[in-house]
């Protein structure tokens, strides 16, 4: 599904360089997490991955089934199904979040070269998507964003991706700043997500998140560089020592 | 003061070889006009309020040639109302609606001038008049002495369909001076459209008299033609408890002055006054400059206009709030933004607070931008092409001047039309 080699990128503005030689592959169907420290690289990966100006490419490759992600537009990646569900979301006054969802939906159907959805048929879909998410007609009538609490801006990250159905989706820190109850919403609508031929990438700093979304594999992350990968006993790991063990056996 | 002489010799070759009518009601009033426009002289460059536009344009003896557009999509249709269509400035009969609106009497300057006496005689050119302190508004001037036609609307009820002035433009040499008067009486109420550009050059005087609890709606998308040059002025006196909100919308124009000149004089009044505007290209100026004054308790004022500029284009925006001592718990709002989508295209703003009372809350404010980056991404990473969410995010910032709009159906057209304007124009 995804395969990232030797991946290296350099600030554009700053000639400092922050992912050096990143290793990943996710077959499909599977989920990977990437723990690792503040500042080493995680959403500067899942931001390279998706298009993000302002990073420059020195080196390796990123590949979605074989088709080069570095040489596509953001839209087009979004188009060959990945999605990133942003640490940040973003704010959009003026853009219904109604309005946001049908428009993105129907321009990834367009790009595929199928119908678009009736306004009939989409509404119906979101109603029950978001139901599922406990997001109210209220908060789909609103701006993007705009004035959503932090869970709500996450809950409504994992809307976008229920209804856009990437085949590759990319996690920031989905977990952070939600309470427990909207992280068991958001762990559900993660898993009724999976299948044998959509994978998810999965940024957490907290073992939690992992209870509810089972991964296969748990890479750490650090300077800008996988420096070790296990299974789900390597976060619990994390949980329990923190880095200081890891990186120091990989020093 | 003796005017200067270019003012002199600009004001006698603009009058020169014009048959001003003599009007019959009016005839006072345009001659007080006259000698009002002979006081002042027409502007100039160098006048203070003519700082960011070049009034060369207005002021030329004759207009510059300016194409008709080649399809004119008409707009509002399908909606009940009543329509007095204006081609090149001639008022078309043919083209109009017969018929009346229950409450609501309408009749032509034209007409009405030959006699001596009619209900709008003591209104023509007043407001006018009293907007020329504290600021000159000398083409407003010229208009009331020059006037050839215009529409006269009296409203004594709740009008249950709006007024539609339509404009047509055929030729592409049409100086055009009409002069408008809308009185709504005590709790009348009234939504005036006027659509469409008159002609190559346009002079337009609105003079606006909302009684005491009376409303007025006045919604005015100003055409699309390129080359043309329009002045335009709207004078509005508001009584007790009365309500005008007027928006325009502008797309293209190589020069356009839309004047508000707003008077506040019975208490617990509201007045907005918004605009959107769109141009790209060097060819493209246009100015709002309104000036709102507070002169009575509780009055509430918002002006909001927006303006997204490409390619070189240019826009202006002077608002002035002046509240006057004793107009007491004035609430003044003033904002004006301007979208630059590139690095060529100018926005100049002069926003200004005159406030003589103490207990009021006003606010203003006027930023230039570009597009958000942030959001441009967001939007693209789930799959909206740069095109497409560059639009997206305009129509989203001329969004909160589409709201002044009060009727929905309204402000829907009008979305539209900014929507393929913004498709053809990306
Ligand atoms: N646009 C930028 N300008 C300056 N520095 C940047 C920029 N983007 C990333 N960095 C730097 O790159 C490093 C990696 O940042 P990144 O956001 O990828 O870390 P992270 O692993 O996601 O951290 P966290 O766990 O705190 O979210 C940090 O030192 C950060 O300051
Ligand atoms: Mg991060």
């Amino acid at each position: 599904m995804l395969e990232i080699k030797n991946l290296a990128v350099d600030l554009e503005e700053e000639d400092k360089s922050i992912l050096k030689g990143v290793d990943l592959t996710i077959e499909p169907g599977m989920v990977h997490a990437i723990m690792g420290p503040n500042g080493s690289g995680k959403s500067t990966l899942s931001y390279v991955l998706s298009g993000k100006d302002g990073y420059e490419v020195t080196g390796g490759s990123a590949t979605l089934d074989g088709a080069d992600l570095l040489e596509m537009e953001p839209e087009e990646r979004a188009a060959a199904g990945l999605f990133l569900a942003f640490q940040y979301p973003v704010e959009i006054p003026g853009v219904g979040n109604m309005t946001f969802l049908r428009t993105a939906v129907n321009a990834q159907r367009k790009a595929r070269g199928e119908e678009e959805l009736s306004a009939g048929d989409f509404l119906k879909v979101v109603r029950e998507k978001a139901k599922a998410l406990k997001i109210d007609s209220d908060m789909l009538k609103r701006p993007v964003n705009v004035g959503f609490s932090g869970g709500e801006k996450k809950r409504n990250e994992i809307l976008q991706m229920a209804m856009l159905e990437p085949k590759m989706c990319v996690l920031d820190e989905t977990d952070s700043g939600l309470d427990v109850d909207a992280m068991k919403l958001v762990a559900e609508g993660v898993n009724a997500l999976r299948s044998e031929g959509r994978s998810f990438l999965v940024i957490t700093h907290y073992q939690r998140l992992l209870d509810h979304i089972k991964p296969d594999v748990v890479h750490i992350m650090a300077n800008g560089r996988i420096v070790k990968s296990g299974g789900p006993e390597l976060a619990l790991e994390v949980e329990n020592n923190g880095y200081a063990d890891i990186l120091a056996e990989v020093a | 003061m003796a005017l200067p002489q270019p003012k002199v010799d600009a004001t006698t070759a603009y009058l020169e070889g014009r048959a001003l009518p003599k009007g019959g009601f009016t005839k006072a009033a345009r001659a007080d006009a006259l000698s009002r426009l002979s006081a002042m002289g027409l502007p100039v460059r160098r006048d203070e309020y003519w700082r960011f536009t070049n009034p060369a344009l207005l002021t030329a003896p004759l207009p510059e040639a300016s194409e008709p557009l080649r399809v004119d999509q008409p707009i509002f249709t399908g909606m009940d109302k009543l329509r007095l269509v204006f081609t090149d400035g001639v008022f078309d009969a043919e083209a109009s609606d017969d018929g009346a609106i229950d409450g609501v009497e309408i009749t032509r300057l034209a007409e009405a001038d030959a006699a001596e006496i009619h209900w709008a005689q003591g209104l023509y050119g007043t407001l006018e008049a009293a907007g020329q302190k504290p600021v000159d508004r000398p083409l407003a001037a010229f208009n009331t002495a020059a006037a050839t036609d215009g529409i006269l609307i009296r409203v004594t009820g709740k009008a249950a369909k709006p007024v539609h002035i339509a404009y047509r433009q055929s030729g592409d040499d049409a100086d055009v001076v009409l002069h408008h008067i809308i009185k709504v009486e005590a709790g009348a109420e009234l939504t005036l459209l006027e659509t469409g550009t008159p002609g190559a050059r346009t002079n337009i005087v609105l003079e606006m008299d909302i009684a005491d609890g009376a409303t007025l709606h006045h919604v005015r998308p100003q055409g699309r033609a390129h080359g043309r040059q329009v002045a335009t002025h709207l004078f509005a006196r508001l009584g007790a408890e009365s309500q005008l909100k007027s928006f325009t919308l502008s797309m293209n124009g190589r020069l356009t002055r839309n004047e508000a000149v707003i008077e506040m004089n019975g208490d617990d009044a509201s007045a907005h006054v918004a605009g959107a505007c769109v141009g790209d290209g060097e060819d493209f100026h246009h100015d709002d400059t309104v000036f709102v004054t507070h002169d009575a308790l509780n009055g509430e004022s918002r002006q909001v206009f927006k303006k997204v500029l490409r390619n070189g284009a240019v826009g202006v925006f002077q608002g002035k709030i002046l509240v006057k001592a004793g107009a007491q718990k004035t609430d003044g709002y003033q904002i004006s933004q301007s979208l630059l989508l590139d690095g060529d295209s100018q926005f100049l703003a002069k926003p200004e607070l005159e406030i003589y009372a103490d207990d009021v809350a006003c606010s203003h404010g006027s930023t230039s931008g570009a597009i958000s980056e942030e959001a441009l991404f967001y939007l693209r990473s789930r799959g909206v092409d740069e095109k497409t969410a560059t639009n997206l995010l305009t129509l989203a910032f001329l969004a909160e001047a589409l709201e002044e709009i009060a009727d929905d159906a309204l402000a829907d057209a009008l979305r539209d039309r900014l929507e393929g304007w913004l498709n053809r124009h990306s």
